[in-house]
């Protein structure tokens, strides 16, 4: 009798163990292995590259910390742009510049933003890995200054708890506990620091199961995919919201960008 | 494309290599999203040089993942030494890509 009760304690003191123990083994072992790593080189060079009907480079585009600054950019997002008058995330800041330096069509540029199955990237997954790149090692400091982006936040956080959907479900549902696991992935408490940290920081992440690169943006659709939700469009004041939550409860924790994931 | 990443390190006589490779190694079973196949794509066969010796020679199929990552340990290599990674798809690609041991 003892030794049941000890074994159902045994299984009831263990909620979180997941594969994580041995992925993490697997993902010291490919270490520096990363197939990202192909990705921030396709990236750099798409920043340099003059596109579009003015044959411009990226250079010249301003990501909050100065034109063509890339160094530590990513890690303070989503932030105000006086030019837009608007709150961005990465994603659109880039699809900004690319229709204001390169003269790009925003329809064309939307029309495919993340890899559909046998791609092997797109231009945006790409730009974005090399710019998170850019950031490792960076403090997640995004900023919290201008009114815009305060409300950005407040906004976030009322979605991330909103139940919507035909599962009535929310962002919430699976991402306010700790230490609770869907199928084998560890779910992220993103209400609360050390968890959003290492979330918000280890996207983009390569997805060995998608042999793919993915964005925190495409990572937010697919959460609502998940949820049954409407398709959440890149760059929305709903998509930049949550993540203005999650980089704000991040913040302080540090980029390790691009992760490695299942 | 065809772009090959290799780092090569001798310690005791043996020198480890760990290749990685861009390559998509479509099995030819899926479709995409209009519902179309997908034409295989992978490699076929794979080669570790160590200089001009053969040290391995792999023979690769769809079941091996896109981005494949190789590592592989032969006896021998001193530092300066080159070793050579070179890999052959099913649509006639090549790759190649070589470094200096450590």
């Amino acid at each position: 009798m003892i030794k049941k009760w000890a074994w159902l304690i045994g299984i009831l003191a263990m909620p979180a163990l997941s594969d994580d123990g041995i992925f993490d083994e697997y993902r010291d072992l490919m270490g520096d292995d990363n197939p990202a790593i192909f990705v921030i080189d396709e990236g750099e060079a798409l920043w340099f590259e003059p596109q579009g009907p003015r044959s411009a480079s990226l250079e010249g585009c301003d990501l909050g910390l100065g034109r063509g600054v890339t160094a530590g950019a990513y890690a303070r997002f989503p932030r105000y742009f006086e030019d837009t008058d608007t709150v961005m995330d990465i994603e659109s800041r880039l699809l900004h510049c690319m229709q204001q330096l390169q003269g790009r069509d925003r329809d064309t540029l939307l029309a495919k933003p993340y890899s559909l199955r046998g791609d092997m990237g797109t231009e945006l997954e790409a730009l974005v890995t090399w710019l998170a790149a850019e950031s490792e090692g960076a403090v997640i400091a995004p900023e919290q200054v201008h009114p815009a982006e305060r409300a950005m936040y407040a906004l976030g956080e009322e979605v991330f708890f909103y139940r919507a959907g035909p599962h009535d479900f929310s962002c919430a549902t699976c991402h306010e506990q700790s230490d609770m696991r869907i199928r084998l992935q560890a779910l992220p408490n993103l209400t609360e620091h050390q968890d959003a940290a290492e979330t918000f920081g280890s996207w983009p992440a390569y997805r060995i199961s998608e042999g793919l690169v993915r964005t925190m943006g495409w990572r937010l659709q697919d959460c609502f995919r998940q949820q049954r939700w409407p398709g959440l469009k890149l760059g929305s004041e709903v998509s930049v919201a949550l993540q203005t939550y999650m980089a704000v409860n991040a913040a302080g924790g540090v980029m390790t960008a691009p992760g490695l994931k299942r | 494309m065809s772009r090959i990443k290799i780092r090569a390190q001798q310690a005791d006589g043996i020198t480890e290599v760990k290749a990685l490779m861009r390559h998509p190694m479509e099995t030819g079973m899926r479709k995409d999203q209009a519902g179309e196949s997908i034409p295989a794509h992978f490699i076929t066969e794979v080669a570790v040089f160590h200089g001009e010796r053969t040290v391995m020679r792999g023979y690769w199929g769809a079941a091996v993942s896109a981005n494949p990552f190789l590592g592989v340990r032969f006896k021998g290599g001193e530092a300066g030494d080159t070793v050579k990674v070179t890999w052959v798809d099913n649509q006639g690609g090549a790759g190649e890509g070589d470094t200096t041991i450590r």
